[in-house]
C-alpha cells in the first residue's frame, strides 16, 4: 500500500512542460486506432445536473470517453435584471445584486455601492469607517464564497467530507452576516454613499473569534485533499488553461490567476482601502483544476489576513456620507425638520440625482471581475446598466477547455471553474 | 513607462485621423466615439496588436430609443501591460443595425455579441456562431430594447410545456394530483389495482378512507 510519502510531487516548472502539449483528441484517436472511426454520440448533461451547480447544459459530443466538442447552453436563469434596473432607481436595485452572483450578496452590493458612487462622483469621499466596513464585508464574502466551491468542487470528485468541514464554517459565516445584516443570504448592506448601518455591538470580537479558529478548518480541509491521491490524480493535468487563452476568453479571477497570471483588481487599481492593507495574490503554475483549487485555498488565507487588519485597524466616525440628498437623513430630523423631509421624500420618490455621463466599474469578487456599467442621462434611474458577471465570461471558455478531456474530467473542470448560474444568466 | 489612456487614445486618433471624435473624459475614463461602425473590426485589431489593450472586458449596448442611429455598441478595453482602460463607442441605426464582430480580435468577444444580438437584435457579421443566448432559440423579441415592456410579451414557448403525463405518473411511489389532502395523495394509501379488495380487509379499509378523500370529480392530467 502506498503511504503519503510515496507520493511524488513534481515540480511546478516540470509539471508546466508535463501540460504544455495538451491532449487533443484527433492525434489520440488516429493513433492506435486507425480503422475504428466509431459514430460519435451526442450526450446532454444538465441543465439540472448536480456538478453543474445550478442550471447550466452542456451539449457534449463524444468519442467513446473524450470530449470532441462542448456546447454550453445557458440563461435558464434568466430574470432580466438588466431591464429591470432600467425601471427602477438606483437604491432600489440594490435587493437585486443580491441575487446576482448569491453566494457572495455582500460582495455585489459593495461592487454595486461603488459603482454607482463612481457614476455620481462621490466614490473618494466615502468615510474610512464605511470603506473598512465594506471590505470585511467583501473578504467575509470571499471566504464564504470560496469555502462552498471547494466544498462542492471536492464533493464532484469524490471527497464528501470536505463539504461537511466547509459548511461548518460557511454557518458561522452567516451567523456574522445575519449579526451584521439582519439577513443570512439577501443581505442588501450597502446603500449608496454608505451603509444601512453599524456593525452591532460586540460584532467585531465575534468575529475575531471566528477569525482564530477558521485557520484550523482551513488545515484540515487542505489535509484531506491537497495531498490526497484521488483527488491529486483527477485535478493535475486537467483542464489544463494556458495564460494566453485565459486573457483571450477574457477569463478573471482566481481562474486567471490559476493560470499564473497575476492580475488583482485589488491591487491592480485599489478601490476602497485595499492600498493600506497588506496581503498576497496567490498565482499558480499550470492552469490546472488543481492549480485553482490550491490558489483558492490560499485566498481564502489571505483574506483571513485583510480581516485581522481591518479590524484591527478599525476607525470610528460615520458611516454614511454627510450629504442629505445621497443618503437618507436620519428619520428624528425628517419628523422635525422641514428641509430633511424634503430630502427625504425626494430620495424615496425620486431617488439620488446622478449626473448624465457613463462609468465602468469593476470589482474585484469572489468569481472574477464583477463590473457595472452604468449609461446615466441624468436623474434617479440608470439608462442602461450593464453587469459584467464573471461567471458569464469564464463559463464561455468552455468549448475550449473541454474537448480532449474524459468524460469523467466535466465534474472536475466545472468544479474548479466555480461558476454561479445566477450571475451568469442575471 | 507608464501612458494614460489618454496618449493611448491620441495614438488611435492620430493612426485613424478623422475616423474619431475628441477623447472625453468622464470620472477619470476614456471614451472615443468612433464613426464609422464598419471599421471597429480594424480599430480593435490595432488597438490590441499596437497599443497593448489585449483584455476585452465587457461590449455592452444601448438603446437610444427614438434618435438616430438607435444603438449604441460600447466596448470596453483594457491593457494588462500598461494598466489603462479605454471605452470605444460606435452606433449603428435601426435599419441596418449590423458592424463586423470583434471575435477575430478576442475570442470574449463570442458571448457578448450573442448577448446584444439576443437582447438588442443588433447582428455582428463575421460571428461563427451567432444564436441567442439569454433567451430560448425561436424568441420572437428583443427584450433590452426600449420599445419593449417590462412585463414581457405573451409568446409561444415551443417545448416547454408538456401535456403528456409525466413518466412515473400512477407508478407506486408517486403522489397523485389533484388529490383533496395530503392523505388523499398519499401513494402508500393508493392500492394496486391487480390486488382483489375482498380478500384483504386492510387494502380494503385503506380503500375506504382514499375513497372518502376522493375528490367528486376525478381530475384529468392534462396540465
Amino acid at each position: 500500500m502506498r503511504t503519503v510519502e510515496d507520493i511524488q510531487f513534481k515540480e511546478p516548472a516540470l509539471r508546466v512542460a508535463e501540460a504544455m502539449p495538451v491532449k487533443r483528441p484527433d492525434a489520440s484517436l488516429n493513433h492506435d486506432l486507425p480503422d475504428i472511426e466509431g459514430e460519435k454520440m451526442v450526450l446532454n448533461m444538465g441543465p439540472s445536473h448536480p456538478s453543474t451547480h445550478g442550471v447550466l447544459r452542456i451539449v457534449l459530443e463524444l468519442d467513446g470517453e473524450i470530449i470532441t466538442k462542448a456546447v454550453p447552453d445557458v440563461g435558464y436563469l434568466h430574470r432580466g435584471d438588466e431591464k429591470i434596473a432600467e425601471n427602477m432607481t438606483y437604491t432600489q436595485f440594490i435587493p437585486y445584486t443580491d441575487r446576482l452572483d448569491y453566494l457572495a450578496p455582500l460582495a455585489n452590493n459593495v461592487a454595486y455601492a461603488l459603482a454607482v458612487e463612481k457614476l455620481m462622483g462621490i466614490d473618494k469621499q466615502l468615510p474610512p469607517r464605511c470603506q473598512f466596513i465594506r471590505v470585511i464585508c467583501c473578504e467575509l464574502a470571499r471566504i464564504s464564497a470560496h469555502l462552498l466551491g471547494l466544498g462542492a468542487f471536492a464533493m464532484d470528485v469524490g471527497a464528501m467530507t470536505v463539504f461537511l468541514h466547509t459548511f461548518t464554517e460557511r454557518e458561522k459565516i452567516y451567523n456574522l452576516i445575519e449579526a451584521l445584516t439582519g439577513a443570512r443570504f439577501t443581505t442588501t448592506y450597502t446603500r449608496i454613499g454608505g451603509l444601512s448601518r453599524d456593525l452591532p455591538q460586540g460584532w467585531v470580537e465575534q468575529c475575531r473569534k471566528f477569525l482564530d479558529q477558521v485557520g484550523v478548518n482551513f488545515d484540515e480541509s487542505e489535509k484531506l485533499l491537497t495531498r490526497n491521491r484521488i483527488f491529486v490524480d483527477r485535478t493535475q493535468g486537467v483542464g489544463v488553461l494556458p495564460k494566453e487563452v485565459a486573457i483571450d476568453y477574457g477569463v478573471t479571477g482566481p481562474n486567471l490567476r490559476g493560470s499564473g497570471f497575476e492580475y488583482d483588481l485589488r491591487k491592480a487599481h485599489p478601490y476602497l482601502v485595499y492600498d493600506q492593507l497588506e496581503f498576497d495574490i496567490p498565482v499558480g503554475s499550470v492552469g490546472d483544476c488543481y492549480d485553482r483549487y490550491l490558489v483558492r485555498m490560499e485566498e481564502m488565507r489571505q483574506s483571513v489576513r485583510i480581516l485581522h487588519q481591518c479590524l484591527d485597524k478599525l476607525p470610528g466616525g460615520p458611516i454614511n456620507i454627510p450629504d442629505n440628498k445621497t443618503i437618507l437623513p436620519e428619520k428624528k430630523m425628517v419628523l422635525t425638520k422641514m428641509e430633511e423631509l424634503i430630502h427625504h421624500f425626494i430620495l424615496v420618490t425620486q431617488g439620488v440625482n446622478a449626473p448624465p455621463g457613463e462609468i465602468y466599474f469593476g470589482a474585484e469578487n469572489p468569481k472574477g471581475e464583477l463590473g457595472f456599467y452604468m449609461n446615466s442621462r441624468g436623474g434617479g434611474t440608470p439608462h442602461r446598466l450593464k453587469i459584467r458577471a464573471p461567471s458569464f465570461v469564464n463559463l464561455s471558455v468552455l468549448p475550449r477547455l473541454l474537448p480532449g478531456a474524459m468524460m469523467s474530467d466535466v465534474v472536475a473542470i466545472l468544479g474548479s471553474i466555480d461558476f454561479v448560474m445566477g450571475e451568469s444568466d442575471r | 513607462m507608464t501612458v494614460n489612456a489618454l496618449e493611448l487614445a491620441n495614438k488611435l486618433i492620430a493612426r485613424f485621423g478623422e475616423l474619431f471624435s475628441q477623447p472625453a473624459e468622464f470620472r477619470g475614463e476614456v471614451t472615443l466615439v468612433c464613426n464609422q461602425p464598419e471599421r471597429i473590426q480594424e480599430v480593435c485589431e490595432f488597438a490590441k496588436k499596437e497599443l497593448g489593450f489585449d483584455y476585452l472586458v465587457d461590449i455592452s449596448s444601448v438603446d437610444n430609443y427614438g434618435e438616430d442611429p438607435r444603438f449604441t455598441i460600447v466596448y470596453e478595453l483594457y491593457g494588462y501591460g500598461h494598466r489603462c482602460h479605454l471605452r470605444l463607442k460606435t452606433s449603428v441605426g435601426e435599419e441596418n443595425c449590423e458592424l463586423p464582430t470583434v471575435t477575430t480580435v478576442w475570442r470574449t468577444a463570442d458571448w457578448h455579441e450573442r448577448e446584444i444580438y439576443d437582447m438588442m437584435g443588433v447582428r455582428f457579421r463575421g460571428h461563427p456562431d451567432l444564436r441567442r443566448i439569454l433567451m430560448w432559440e425561436g424568441y420572437p423579441y428583443f427584450p433590452l430594447r426600449k420599445d419593449f415592456p417590462l412585463a414581457g410579451k405573451p409568446s409561444e414557448l415551443p417545448d416547454v410545456a408538456f401535456s403528456k403525463p409525466a413518466p412515473l405518473e400512477g407508478g407506486p411511489f408517486v403522489t397523485v394530483a389533484g388529490g383533496k389532502d395530503t392523505i388523499a395523495r398519499e401513494p402508500r394509501v393508493r392500492v394496486p389495482e391487480t390486488q382483489s379488495l375482498e380478500t384483504n380487509s386492510r387494502l380494503e379499509r385503506r380503500a375506504d378512507i382514499r375513497r372518502a378523500h376522493e375528490p367528486d370529480t376525478p381530475s384529468s392530467h392534462t396540465s
